[in-house]
């Protein structure tokens, strides 16, 4: 829950502020989906398909997909994009054409600053780079990082509290106080004062090559300090889980431990492991943007939309150039938005009991 | 009650023990040498060695960590064998860049924290629960639909955006605000408590966009699930007023969660709003964090992480003896 609220500081949503006050309403029986526990694929592709019929019901949850489809196209997309409009993100022009020289010196020119034929959104203040084609750049960055942090912390979550919660006992006390610790850090604090840490020994190691470096050490650290909450959740489902039939029926017919934890327990969590990375991510998109505008995370000039934001910042240039903060800004708003959007509606479908409203 | 007490403290002490250690070995032992960020930019090995012996890192690990923690309860002498220096009671070590004491580096940051604190939680708890509060009360109305839509957007509003935002309009356009200044940290200064309030009013709004929006969405689900209970059914069958069985016998009851969430964040505020500091450039603990974090100045994070983990704990501690306060079906055993 530390966790949960520290990062909103960071501007994070936290992942289903709705439930944050009652932790203990989730530890309630698997009950849900597929109560027959059967092979783990079938399981998985039903989940898939309830949650697909339920969100092709509500408007806002098929928008919100769209939008996020459509965010992850034009992430994905940016090197064709920013050919198609002719500009590349770090070629700079400060020609006097470009950028005023003797009023604010570095301002884009009007015919520069906002959207125009040759640059679709304008360019930056100071070094007069295309800003659709950082925006688009910056949205892979942005994202990568995101996902691949969403999805260390997911792993870590499920399969640590899935083994606290089937072996219960030793296993459980030590797992479960690490998860307290994990919840009572102030995040943002030691990510923030890690993170630096962390790119100073990467920086010898294959990871440590030029601007892949950051994005490293973010991936590493957010999905580091980003499991405890989901293993919690997932450790009281795995513990009613684990006193049902099919276990038994398995342990019976002379499976491991190991084996029945991955074949028959994790499968059955998945629509809980699902609902909470999908309110994972945009948690982590707003937690790159923090650290990142802070100056600990990506820097120019590698293109984020934290990145972007700090920028923005540095200099004062938001002040003369409101549409270099905007263009982030908005990105990052409605990114994070659709985001939370399709989580509450993953939520609504996946996990009924947890949908409050 | 004694014994709950008792043995909370109990844990708290070991929770806080735990917590110190891990960010000293994080810290310490973390993958960066601490010794050469401490010797700077024109660095031999000569003086790495040298700064590692002046910090004490020379000494076995759990020897430095007796040290550092012998400093919270008496002063202690750091530095090098021959150019030693008293650091006062209570000790957190010494910054790299200025060799300043850390507790007096805190202790100059911890007013402009708390006031950032005080006005952003007031401002939060009364929107937030308030607005809770109504939806919760029309539910399935058109007021209830507003506020539950732009809760869901004030969640996904970062910080960055809303502050510089905020600066923009208000200050560098409207003029209607002053840009932040660090001569005022208390509403008992000489510039009154109006020009307080005039300082910190748009860090207290940026942070209570993004904090009410959660604090309208729980209250409105545990209100909407309290009026359904039968007490509150009970408490109409007997002819109590609506405002009487509203405020008395719902909102105690389904008010709990919200103080949860009010004593994690009260906590975690408490140890510096890092964003929302570094945006409008008050000097409290986040704002000295960042800049440590950055400068690698060790000593400065490892203390205010610390601080920012003992004030998030002590808050699960009182959140949970309020409970036992607010709402008559929680016993403490």
């Amino acid at each position: 829950m530390t966790q949960l609220q520290s990062t909103a500081e960071a501007g994070a949503a936290s992942p289903s502020p709705a439930s944050a006050g009652t932790p203990a309403g989730r530890n309630s029986g698997p009950a849900r989906s597929g109560t027959s526990g059967g092979a783990a694929p079938a399981e998985a592709r039903s989940l898939l398909a309830t949650a697909w019929l339920r969100i092709r019901r509500s408007k806002i949850a098929l928008l919100s997909l769209c939008a996020v489809v459509a965010i992850m196209l034009f992430a994905i997309l940016a090197p064709a994009l920013s050919a198609l409009s002719g500009n590349d993100p770090f070629t700079s022009n400060t020609s006097p054409e470009v950028l005023d020289d003797f009023q604010t010196p570095g301002l884009p020119l009007p015919g520069y600053m906002y959207p125009s034929a040759q640059h679709w959104l304008g360019v930056e203040p100071g070094l007069g780079r295309d800003l659709f084609a950082r925006l688009a750049y910056g949205g892979q960055v942005s994202l990568t990082i995101a996902l691949l942090s969403t999805a260390v912390s997911v792993v870590l979550g499920t399969v640590l509290g899935a083994a606290a919660g089937y072996f219960g006992g030793k296993t459980d006390a030590i797992i479960s106080r690490i998860m307290d610790l994990f919840l009572a850090f102030p995040h943002l604090l030691l990510v923030l004062s890690l993170t630096p840490i962390l790119q100073s020994r990467l920086r010898d190691t294959p990871l440590g090559e030029g601007s892949f470096l950051p994005m490293a050490s973010l991936v590493i650290i957010l999905g580091f300090f980003g499991w405890a909450y989901l293993a919690r959740i997932v450790r009281g489902q795995v513990l009613s889980l684990r006193e049902r039939e099919f276990v038994e029926a398995a342990r019976s017919f002379g499976a491991s431990h190991i084996s029945v934890l991955f074949r028959q327990i994790i499968p059955n969590v998945m629509g809980v492991v699902l609902v909470y990375a999908t309110m994972l991510i945009p948690t982590n998109i707003s937690a790159e943007a923090a650290l990142s505008f802070l100056g600990v995370g990506v820097k120019d000039p590698t293109p984020s939309w934290g990145q972007m934001l700090n920028a923005a910042q540095s200099g004062n240039w938001y002040l003369s150039d409101p549409w270099f903060l905007a263009v982030p800004g908005a990105m990052l708003i409605v990114t994070v938005l659709a985001f939370n959007l399709l989580g509450d509606a993953v939520r609504d479908a996946l996990d009924p009991k947890a949908s409050r409203h | 009650m004694i014994t709950f007490i008792l043995r909370r403290a109990g844990s708290l002490v070991l929770l806080l023990t735990a917590v110190s250690f891990i960010t000293f070995t994080l810290f310490q032992l973390g993958p960066a040498d601490p010794a050469a960020a401490a010797c700077g930019q024109e660095c031999t090995p000569e003086r790495v060695a040298e700064a590692r012996v002046a910090l004490g890192m020379d000494q076995p690990f759990l020897v430095q960590y007796a040290d550092y923690m012998r400093g919270l309860f008496s002063s202690r002498m750091i530095g090098a064998p021959g150019a030693q220096s008293v650091c006062e009671w209570p000790c957190l070590g010494k910054s790299f860049q200025t060799n300043e004491n850390v507790a007096d580096i805190i202790g100059r940051s911890l007013p402009y924290t708390l006031s950032m604190a005080v006005g952003a939680l007031v401002l939060w708890t009364v929107s937030g629960v308030g607005l809770g509060l109504l939806a919760a009360l029309r539910k399935g109305s058109p007021t209830d639909k507003f506020i539950v839509g732009a809760a869901s957007v004030g969640v996904s509003l970062p910080i960055p955006v809303t502050g510089l935002f905020l600066l923009l309009v208000f200050v560098n356009q409207l003029h209607l605000l002053p840009f932040t200044t660090n001569e005022i940290n208390s509403p008992f200064g000489p510039q009154g408590p109006l020009a307080w309030v005039a300082n910190y009013l748009l860090p207290w709004i940026a942070l209570a966009v993004l904090f009410s929006a959660s604090y309208i969405r729980v209250t409105r689900t545990n209100m909407i699930e309290t009026f359904g209970e039968d007490f509150i059914r009970t408490a109409r069958a007997k002819g109590l007023t609506p405002r009487t069985v509203t405020f008395k016998h719902g909102v105690r009851a389904g008010i709990t969660p919200v103080v949860t969430m009010l004593g994690m964040d009260i906590g975690l505020l408490l140890g510096g709003a890092v964003l929302t500091e570094q945006i409008f450039s008050v000097p409290g603990l986040g704002f000295t964090a960042v800049h440590a974090a950055i400068s690698g100045d060790l000593p400065v994070t490892l203390a205010i992480t610390m601080l920012a983990a003992f004030f998030v704990i002590v808050a699960n501690v009182v959140v949970d003896l309020a409970y036992a306060a607010i709402d008559p079906r929680v016993r403490l055993q």
